[in-house]
């Protein structure tokens, strides 16, 4: 203890044995065992600032001390990794010297508390993943899930999470390409948040979040410290409740301007001063604490922290705070011990803080002083450790009680079905959402929201990268690791529409209560579905996320995990779109079509629910679908490619026919049910005449011609029982308009 | 020509028209704003972005940068000032364009391309594209409603400073004021973004004639 006097006690916080005869710790999320192992450990009681950092470091959301046998699963090496999960991001070689970097978070909780802000620095906090691995962030991707749109609770969370992600976004300057958002009363009470930041990096200049070498210094850089999202990981690892009122002291507060001005820094630090940086780790979730005791039990070190060097907001903030306060917009810094100055000139060039705050110890111990004692000292790796929990699984009473035949829709009125499932929340146009995020800052954003992926190209080379967040939870609530499966092959399939080859995965892991042996099954089922899926693409699963305790009131939110999709396209030129181009181009399908209702969009319309066992899904037939689709777009023979996904071929037909401002006839052998089969492993392409002799060809039986994009004003689409006519105008208003409706009415 | 790209803390565009500048052959770099000194430049860009987090009203606190003694400076001496965005809201706080920009009439931000009447072919900011040409550019702004009282409306609508126009009007600009320049014709500041419109990649070229307009200007006079 290097002869400084271990305080027990600060102004009126709880002496150790209050501590442990009051067990607060249990109300920040320690249970009483793991209180008794750190006693053990210690062999003395932990006082009121070590019981507080025990509950950051312990909490799910940092430790994963649930999750963790399950994420190791996770299959994450390939040629292309340079980095996988463990550190800010996961990095994959992209050529050229460059690499991408890209990983998703979720911010759930906060966002139900505090829609904007929760919104806004989960954009924020995944943006600092991105630059503190020394890479410029390009581009982001919102997946969001809400409750229907018919209660005004959910619109003012809808409008809150969409201002906050603008409002954050773009701002700091990095353009919102894309992502999904869907509505189910299941995410009622546990909306989801997840944001994918995507950066590029030249390789030599990668940075690892590790404190090495004995005596380097620990710069804090950026803003400073406030009472803001006090141990908001331990809130993020527990339930709602509606008894219990929403703590809104747990959520942070964003400024985008102040991590515009770090992020730049950041990055040119990393670029002018690489000889001199050991390390650099933003402080996300257990601030100051995680990133701080992280990089050094990384490294197999130890560290001490003087707190009264800390830049501070508020005045006589204790250890207790400093430790586990979420203000954003702050990072961490270890850098060469005696070679600090520059790093520091730098910031503070930008006017930002930047001051020394500790050291690299060999020691092994975290050591915390403040006001001349030591309020801290335990070992690091017991503190970045928490105990595993290996936790019951069981497979869910529902899944064995489905019925095993396919739900047969009602055909009796097929024009205004159509209709009807254009105006679904989940199936109409979410433009007038998405509008409100700047899509096209920093020029480079060949495709934007609205396609099947989104496509940014990566300046000075011919190259540019698709991107896509994806998961339809119903399947997984009705199979979850066949839906896991298709989840993988949905993103990819959307990836290859544009042209790209997928080359990667992060994953957004949105479950309820790990401790419900159901649940705790869903997690696994759905992880191995996704392992199944990422090997076949060669698509390892380099960063992720997880999110657990989605629940109120014991009601859990289906099983969610988002998977974000990167691909590469090595030639921008080819990138293909889903709008139908000219009238006259053959319109084909690509995949067969089977019965597949049960989970799918028309048995949500006309059931209002969804239940039965989930159709099959024939990985061969993906892999061929999706090798076609590339194979026809490198030899240039499409005109525009959409893959089918909720409500079926009718749904895809409409959006390539609405992106295109052109209509199509078409005709189907099948009967007026098939227009709404959601069977896996499909695309909608369209062939200029001269090349539909070349395409089929190719495509040998694995494509069926349809029929023909047309200038005409009505869709005409022929089954094998009648002739419908639509007219486009009608709706397509529909279709875009309907978001806006709901959110007014 | 050398072209000065004007950066704020808070710009976020700035590489961007760096970019579409340098695309066209031009001489450009990236002076900070805390520089005080534009000589030797012959026209100075203020890119879009939200400058010190245009927490107060927009380009409310960027004006006061010590960059902008030198951007009057030159704007007296006859140089091409152009103010995109972000760029446009400072340039009227600092009164070298006259009006101010409020909050769009629909409260929000909105990202899209739209469409603009090419009102004035005869400036040295639209002088490449034909008379009463529509053209496509990307907008994104939250606070681009163009506001003016009656007299400096008429005024600018009499003096031909009105260069572009909204086809459809998407945030309630007065006389759907989309771009304007000073009485001498040597200040221009509008919200849509023609640097995002200059390469055949993205989709849209429709800001090309922009550079190409302000590119001829400067090379006849030179």
């Amino acid at each position: 203890m290097k002869g400084k006097k271990m305080t027990t006690v600060i102004n009126s916080e709880l002496s150790p044995e209050q501590v442990r005869d009051s067990k607060i710790y249990t109300q920040w999320g320690l249970t009483e065992t793991e209180y008794n192992l750190i006693v053990a450990e210690l062999k003395r009681l932990p006082n009121f600032t070590e019981a507080g950092i025990f509950s950051g470091m312990w909490s799910e959301h940092v430790s994963y001390k649930k999750s963790k046998p399950i994420l190791r699963k996770f299959w994450s090496t390939n040629e292309r990794v340079l980095q996988g999960p463990g550190e800010g991001a996961g990095i994959l070689d992209i050529g050229d010297g460059q690499a991408v970097v890209f990983k998703a978070e979720s911010h759930n909780h906060p966002s139900f508390v505090e829609p904007y802000e929760g919104a806004a620095t989960g954009v924020g906090g995944i943006l600092r993943d991105i630059f503190s691995m020394g890479a410029q962030p390009i581009a982001v991707l919102d997946s969001l899930r809400f409750g229907e749109l018919d209660n005004t609770h959910t619109k003012h969370i809808v409008d809150g999470v969409i201002a906050g992600i603008a409002g954050y976004g773009n701002a700091i300057g990095i353009p919102t390409v894309g992502g999904e958002i869907s509505f189910d009363d299941v995410y009622a009470g546990n909306p989801l948040v997840n944001v994918m930041a995507v950066g590029l990096i030249d390789q030599t200049a990668m940075q690892v979040g590790q404190a090495k070498g004995i005596g380097n210094s620990i710069i804090y850089v950026g803003a400073k410290t406030g009472r803001d999202g006090i141990n908001g990981a331990s809130f993020a690892s527990a339930e709602f409740s509606t008894e219990q009122a929403s703590d809104r002291s747990a959520v942070q507060v964003g400024d985008p301007f102040l991590e515009k001005l770090v992020m730049d820094a950041t990055l040119k630090a990393v670029k002018d001063h690489s000889d001199i940086i050991v390390g650099i780790q933003d402080m996300g979730a257990a601030g100051l604490l995680s990133s701080s005791s992280e990089m050094a039990a990384k490294a197999g070190m130890g560290i001490t922290l003087n707190l009264d060097l800390v830049p501070q907001r508020e005045s006589h903030m204790t250890p207790y705070e400093l430790m586990l306060s979420e203000s954003q917009e702050r990072m961490v810094l270890v850098v060469k011990h005696g070679e600090e100055q520059p790093i520091i000139d730098l910031f503070q060039e930008a006017d930002l803080d930047a001051v020394i705050i500790g050291e690299v110890t060999d020691n092994g111990r975290y050591i915390l002083e403040f006001e001349g004692n030591t309020v801290a000292d335990v070992p690091i790796n017991f503190l970045t450790h928490a105990p595993k929990q290996d936790l019951p699984m069981i497979v869910p009473k529902r899944l064995s009680e489905f019925s095993d035949t396919q739900y047969q829709p009602d055909m009796s009125q097929v024009k205004e079905t159509i209709k009807a499932l254009m105006a679904q929340s989940t199936i109409a146009s979410k433009a007038s959402l998405f509008k409100h995020f700047d899509a096209m800052v920093r020029a480079d954003t060949v495709i934007k929201p609205g396609g099947d992926a989104s496509l940014v190209r990566v300046r000075g080379t011919k190259k540019a990268l698709a991107m896509t967040t994806d998961v339809n939870a119903r399947y997984l609530y009705l199979n979850p690791r066949i839906g896991a499966k298709m989840a993988v092959a949905e993103a990819a399939r959307n990836i290859v529409a544009t042209g790209a080859t997928p080359i990667g995965i992060t994953d957004g892991l949105n479950f309820g209560s790990p401790d419900n042996p159901e649940v705790y099954y869903e997690l696994d089922q759905s992880v191995a579905g996704i392992n199944e899926m990422a090997k076949q693409l060669n698509t390892p699963i380099i960063s992720g996320n997880v999110s657990l305790y989605n629940e109120t009131d014991g009601q859990a939110i289906y099983p969610t995990p988002m998977i974000g999709m990167v691909g590469l396209l090595d030639d921008v030129s080819q990138a293909t779109t889903m709008a139908f181009k000219h009238a006259g181009d053959t319109i084909y399908l690509i995949g067969e079509t089977t019965d597949s209702f049960n989970g799918s969009e028309i048995q949500k319309l006309q059931l209002g629910q969804i239940s039965g066992q989930l159709f099959e899904f024939n990985d061969e037939a993906e892999l061929a679908s999706q090798g076609l689709v590339r194979e026809a777009i490198a030899k240039d023979l499409l005109a525009s490619a959409h893959d089918l996904s909720e409500g079926g071929m009718i749904v895809s037909l409409l959006e390539s026919s609405f992106a295109g401002d052109l209509s199509f006839n078409i005709a189907t052998k099948q009967s007026d049910k098939y227009l709404f089969s959601e069977t896996p492993s499909r695309f909608i392409v369209s062939v200029p005449q001269t090349k539909a002799a070349d395409f089929e060809h190719m495509a040998g039986k694995q494509a069926t011609k349809i029929g023909l994009v047309t200038s005409e004003s009505d869709v005409v689409i022929n089954t094998l029982t009648q002739t419908i006519v639509l007219s486009r105008e009608e709706i397509q208003t529909v279709y875009q308009e309907s978001i806006s409706w709901q959110l007014k009415g | 020509m050398r072209a000065a790209v004007i950066s704020f803390p808070g710009s976020n565009c700035d590489f961007d028209m760096l970019y579409a500048l340098q695309d066209f052959g031009v001489d450009a770099e990236i002076i900070s704003a805390k520089q005080n000194s534009l000589t030797g430049f012959d026209a100075i860009f203020l890119p879009g972005g939200f400058s010190y987090g245009d927490y107060l009203r927009t380009g409310a606190i960027a004006r006061f940068s010590p960059i902008m003694s030198a951007v009057t400076q030159a704007a007296n001496a006859g140089k091409l000032i152009v103010g995109v965005c972000n760029g446009f809201q400072i340039l009227t706080e600092a009164g070298l364009l006259p009006g101010q920009l409020l909050p769009n009439a629909t409260p929000g931000f909105i990202c899209d391309e739209v469409a603009l009447h090419v009102a004035n072919g005869e400036t040295a900011f639209s002088s490449a594209y034909d008379v009463d040409e529509t053209i496509l550019i990307p907008i994104a702004h939250a606070e681009g409603n163009y506001f003016a009282d009656e007299t400096t409306l008429n005024k600018l609508e009499k003096n031909g400073q009105i260069v572009f126009r909204y086809v459809n009007n998407p945030n309630g600009s007065a006389h759907d004021i989309a771009g304007i320049m000073n009485e001498q014709g040597n200040v221009f500041g509008m919200m849509p973004h023609p640097e995002r419109a200059v390469d055949a990649v993205l989709g849209n070229i429709d800001g090309q004639n922009f550079f190409k307009s302000i590119l001829s200007g400067i090379l006849t006079k030179v």
